[in-house]
């Protein structure tokens, strides 16, 4: 068992939730409640990494944030560094690739939310930012738990998207996945085994959680 | 009107063409009143600050709460409101004490759970405090939602077809708890329904809404006898509607005659229409009188007529007959009499009988076609 890339995934899995929590929670608060111009292109742009090989995503991060031109040129020349091959591209290429999984169930939670209850907050005399603290995350909590657990999980046992942004230095980028993908490839076995079967059990886990966790909601909210 | 509570003045095309201008007292319960589609319940947001009429002003106990001209726009929870929703929209994740506990913000934290309880037995529904919504009856419900709407000491109580969601018995209920609520209430009260019954029973006036815009606004029998137009009787749900032409008005004897049908009939002196014009004219069930059958009454000699009965129903004490008037195939009136009436007069299907309709009884208003006559 390869300890420093699982404490690296999770650590991984954890830095990207913190991003993601406050983002899905805002996206997809707004893209439940707001009609827009251009909402259903954004909703398409946030859906692609469902469909888009990791290595394709990857590859566009790769591209676009290369120090020797645009996006990538202009963040060495701003802040001094870059977003690939390091810790810091690894987490914001997990970002986006777990934007759709982060803001679609937490965009169905609150869209579950009768409209109703929300302006008989208003009502009640609760100003919108309460509005959202006493009411909406608290029916929306199933919904926003179940998103991080699956942003968790999927972080945990990326591969594509982390070894084309990431590389594989160990220590630094090198993921569990990569570590399989690594041992498998010099013939060990057993460690392999081990680390693939540790992934399966969480995955196991994960997806029995975010289902006890929706049928709780269900209950709730019946 | 100066001595009313709240003034709400709300103009617009599109996209829900408005025109209402409507206002009321302090302890007055006004029924916003109309079919599916009227507008009945945009009016209800609007004044809760939920939907923004383009042009809009309202006023309510001397603030205003929009002022379209100004740009003044107060958001819901800036307007002290008491809106009792269609279905309750009660907080599921809270117990019932809780919910009505969120409307309390005006009182010191200590002092809420009191408030609620005090608000609770008001509504009798002590003993139920830490029960969930899902755990309640839909009475019960409506009983949480109205302790809560009036937790926040509301300068208006909007109710939006608050006895739509239980059943009749309920409703029932309900309807006497209201009526006995309303009498400590000192704010302004405005009830939503299209149920005519149900606003006659609670309200003190009615605003008769129809695609956006008031038609008439009076007290709930004056307008169900004294419509302005066709359109208005047809939505008071008026059965006897016709048309007909003025003949004559004798000022003496306070008389309008009208030719209906061939027929020579006598209206009240409504002198403000031309003669030999069309009208349309209307009569309540309440102003027709059925003859005796085996002992004719003096009531027989004021506009008699003589039918055939086609058909008869008969619900919650009262029978309700469609007599077709002799010689005049297509013409039907209604009739509602009470079942001892009909039982002594041994009224059924296809009994002929004698009707007398009340000169006092016909009110007569400006001519349109009507769709088809009753």
């Amino acid at each position: 068992m390869d300890w420093q890339a699982l404490a690296l995934s999770v650590k991984l899995s954890f830095v990207t939730l913190l991003f993601l929590l406050p983002i899905g929670i805002l996206l997809g608060r707004w893209l439940a409640y707001r009609q827009f111009w251009g909402k259903s292109l954004l909703q398409t742009l946030l859906a692609l990494p469902l469909v888009l090989p990791p290595t394709v995503l990857g590859y566009y991060l790769l591209v676009a944030f290369s120090p020797n031109q645009g996006l990538g040129l202009w963040l060495v020349n701003t802040f001094g560094t870059t977003l690939i091959f390091n810790f810091q591209g690894l987490v914001f290429a997990s970002i986006i690739f777990n934007l759709p999984f982060a803001i679609h169930p937490m965009q169905r939670a609150f869209a579950a939310i009768p409209r109703e209850i929300r302006e008989a907050a208003a009502c009640c005399g609760m100003r919108p930012s309460l509005v959202l603290w006493k009411i909406e995350l608290p029916l929306a909590w199933p919904g926003i738990v179940s998103a991080m657990v699956m942003c968790f999980a999927h972080t945990l046992g990326e591969f594509g998207i982390a070894l084309m942004v990431g590389g594989n230095i160990p220590f630094e980028t090198q993921t569990i996945a990569i570590a399989i993908y690594d041992r498998v490839q010099s013939f060990d076995d057993h460690a392999a085994a081990v680390m693939s079967f540790s992934l399966l059990l969480f995955s196991m886990l994960t997806i029995s959680f975010t289902y006890w966790l929706s049928a709780r909601s269900e209950r709730t909210h019946d | 009107m100066t001595d009313s509570a709240i003034q709400i003045t709300l103009q617009q095309t599109a996209p829900i063409p408005l025109s209402v201008q409507l206002n009321c007292k302090s302890g007055e319960l006004l029924a916003l009143v109309g079919p599916s589609g009227s507008g009945k319940t945009t009016v209800l947001r609007a004044i809760a600050g939920l939907y923004q009429a383009q042009n809009a002003q309202i006023i309510c106990q001397g603030e205003t709460w929009q002022n379209s001209a100004q740009n003044l726009f107060l958001a819901p929870h800036q307007r002290h409101v008491g809106l009792v929703f269609q279905n309750y929209a009660l907080f599921p994740h809270m117990t019932v004490l809780k919910n009505i506990q969120q409307a309390i913000t005006h009182l010191p934290k200590q002092q809420r759970q009191a408030q609620a309880l005090e608000l609770l037995k008001k509504v009798h529904l002590e003993g139920l405090e830490q029960r969930y919504p899902k755990n309640l009856s839909g009475g019960q419900q409506q009983r949480v939602a109205v302790a809560r709407a009036l937790a926040r000491q509301p300068k208006v109580l909007l109710l939006d077809e608050p006895f739509s969601a239980v059943d009749q018995v309920t409703r029932r209920k309900l309807y006497r708890e209201l009526l006995a609520l309303r009498e400590s209430l000192a704010m302004p009260m405005i009830l939503v329904t299209h149920d005519l019954e149900e606003s006659t029973l609670l309200a003190d006036r009615i605003a008769l809404l129809h695609k956006g815009e008031i038609l008439q606004t009076g007290a709930p029998e004056w307008v169900a006898a004294h419509p302005k137009s066709a359109t208005i009787a047809r939505l008071m749900d008026q059965q006897n509607l016709f048309t007909a032409q003025v003949v004559a008005h004798d000022q003496e004897n306070q008389k309008t005659h009208l030719r209906w049908r061939g027929m020579l009939i006598e209206a009240a002196y409504q002198a403000q229409f031309p003669l030999n014009k069309p009208v349309c004219w209307m009569i309540q069930s309440a102003n027709i009188l059925l003859h005796r059958r085996n002992r004719p009454s003096n009531g027989n000699k004021e506009n008699p007529l003589q039918g055939q009965i086609t058909e008869y129903m008969e619900s919650s004490g009262l029978a309700h007959l469609r007599v077709q008037i002799d010689k005049q195939l297509d013409t039907t009136i209604s009739i509602n009499v009470p079942l001892h009436v009909a039982k002594r007069n041994a009224l059924g299907l296809h009994e002929k009988i004698g009707i007398s309709l009340l000169s006092e009884g016909i009110h007569l208003m400006p001519y349109q076609a009507l769709r088809s006559e009753s």
